[in-house]
């Protein structure tokens, strides 16, 4: 038990860097009605821009935002598949996935892994500063779990407003049903490519953040993304969702959602001992059984409903 | 106000399933007209209506609305100048969204959307007012979901949406059909008062004669993917659904008449 107290902190660290690819996935999944399989490429994308632009002397801020461009052009990718070339969704972003393979390893230099040394970057967070804050050698408003809970915030505010304009609300009638969206004059393709390149910019933002706290950056950094973005939305919705009915609440959701998936993992990994690498079988297998309970909600209430009538 | 000509149409060409949808259709609607069109299954009403509203191309002819070519424009460019409402009540609103987000996109019918606000308060209450009009209680449930609502309500809101800017014209497919008979009757009742009130230019695809000699001013029935009786003025006022099924065998050449249009 000690043993995963400890590691507590680095759980729910981690679980809120996640959270803002969670809320990325939000995006595309709840908004948007688009399962968008670009973000375990664009997640790797942001992480691999990040640490190759600070390693090359930029600040950590520029590096940021150049990632976050990166992710957005990834998702401009998977939005031309599907809108101008009439590949479904799905598909759209399996093949940018694919291509980013690549592309994420031409960015790091044909490099499978690139160290950030946190002695010698100004990063933002990092795995180290949490252990120095609670060693106290280092002022506690440098805390990872700080930083990250007020960027989050920030990125929560953002989409608050931008989802209550004009075009945000058009973007949220385009998910909704796009054949009234398209009555009412709205462009849903334009909105979908829009919708897509902002939610991957989310994904990539938080994986340049996950590279700073871990100090690398790694090809395999992204995969399985998805499901554990998956994973977050569904946790949120169980846990909040009764809850928190505001938009703004329900993105925060997300977030606690990823957090509490995290330290679930954490508990599993510190108690059972289990071999890390059967993380993915377990996410996999929980994602799906989630995704499965509301058609089974359905088909036992249908079935109720026919011994009904003819009773 | 809407002028056709020539249009053709066909579905799946080159298959088995070829079906000449549209077949040099030509109509020409003025100003203020409010046209009733009845006909049987596959007769083109439907498919007449989409290729107004740029649900898909067509394969040859022109699609003028008020002077303007809109033939090869797509959907959300026409919405500019047309609202529609569709038979199936879950297609015209945002089932997640709330009633006045609802309104409030449909008021921005035809502008870009910017990063203003997407609703303001000003715009709630002029909603309350409208929705008052309908006479269904909606104006107290502003910020409900719209899937909360009963088809009819959703038909009722959908109509107030289509028209909340004034369009230079309107749509109706069978608006009512999903409904109940007593829900239907409101709903066409509304519709009715909201054409009057603002003179709209309107289309309405109707199943049910009596409703098509009723409504409007002008009667259309079409056979094949045409306009084949074309009723209007004095002569409509006086036409019973006898005649019109008279009227209709002899403009098609046979005597078989859609059954559905003969129980409605």
């Amino acid at each position: 038990m000690t043993s995963f107290l400890n590691a507590m902190p680095g759980a729910v660290a981690q679980g809120l860097i996640w959270g803002i690819m969670a809320i990325g996935v939000y995006l595309t999944y709840q908004i948007l009605s688009i399962s968008d399989l670009t973000v375990d490429g664009s997640f790797c994308t942001g992480g691999a821009v990040c640490v190759v632009m600070m390693t090359a002397g930029y600040n950590v801020w520029v590096a940021m935002l150049a990632a976050a461009l990166a992710g957005m052009l990834a998702g401009l990718a998977t939005g031309f598949f599907h809108t101008k070339c009439g590949i479904p969704a799905i598909l759209s972003g399996i093949l940018t996935q694919l291509g980013l393979w690549s592309v994420n390893l031409a960015i790091m230099d044909m490099k499978s892994n690139i160290p950030l040394n946190v002695n010698n970057y100004d990063v933002l967070i990092s795995l180290r500063y949490l252990q120095e804050v609670q060693k106290g050698t280092r002022p506690f408003w440098q805390h990872p779990i700080l930083v990250v809970s007020v960027f989050t915030l920030a990125v929560i505010g953002v989409l608050y407003w931008f989802f209550g304009t004009e075009r945000g609300c058009s973007i949220r009638a385009t998910g909704a049903n796009p054949n009234m969206a398209r009555a009412q004059g709205i462009n849903t393709s334009f909105n979908q490519v829009l919708g897509l390149a902002l939610a991957n910019a989310l994904v990539a933002l938080s994986g340049s953040l996950l590279c700073q706290y871990n100090g690398f950056a790694e090809i395999n950094m992204g995969r399985g993304a998805i499901v554990i973005g998956l994973a977050a939305i569904i946790i949120g919705e169980v846990a909040f969702g009764k809850l928190f009915r505001n938009f703004g609440l329900k993105l925060l959701a997300v977030s606690l959602g990823a957090i509490i998936y995290y330290v679930v993992i954490q508990f599993v990994i510190s108690q059972f001992k289990m071999n890390t690498n059967y993380m993915k079988l377990i996410s996999a297998l929980i994602v799906a059984l989630f995704l499965a309970i509301p058609y089974w909600k359905q088909q036992y209430f249908h079935k109720k409903g026919k011994v009904r009538q003819n009773a | 106000m809407l002028k056709l000509e020539n249009i053709w149409k066909t579905f799946n060409a080159g298959t088995i399933n070829e079906k000449v949808a549209l077949q040099n259709l030509s109509l020409t609607m003025e100003e203020g007209d409010f046209v009733t069109v009845i006909g049987g299954n596959g007769a083109g009403k439907s498919t007449m209506l989409n290729a107004v509203a740029g649900v898909f191309g067509v394969d040859s002819g022109k699609i003028l609305i008020d002077g303007v070519d809109v033939t090869n424009l797509p959907e959300y460019k026409r919405a500019k100048y047309i609202g529609r409402v569709f038979q199936d009540p879950m297609m015209g609103t945002a089932a997640t969204m709330q009633i006045e987000e609802n309104l409030a996109l449909a008021a921005r019918r035809g502008q870009s959307r910017t990063l203003r606000a997407g609703i303001t308060r000003a715009e709630r209450e002029a909603y309350m007012e409208q929705l008052k009009i309908l006479g269904l209680g909606l104006e107290n449930r502003m910020t409900a979901k719209v899937g909360l609502l009963s088809g009819g309500q959703r038909q009722a809101l959908t109509l107030l949406m289509a028209t909340l800017q004034r369009p230079k014209l309107l749509l109706l497919d069978e608006h009512t059909a999903a409904l109940d008979p007593k829900t239907a009757a409101k709903v066409l009742d509304a519709t009715q008062r909201i054409v009057e009130k603002d003179n709209l230019t309107t289309l309405m695809i109707t199943h049910n004669m009596r409703d098509a000699i009723a409504y409007g001013n002008r009667l259309i029935m079409m056979y094949e993917g045409h306009v084949v009786v074309d009723v209007s003025g004095e002569e409509k006022k006086k036409l019973t659904v006898e005649q019109l099924l008279n009227l209709f065998s002899q403009a098609s050449g046979s005597d078989e008449v859609d059954d559905k249009m003969v129980l409605s």
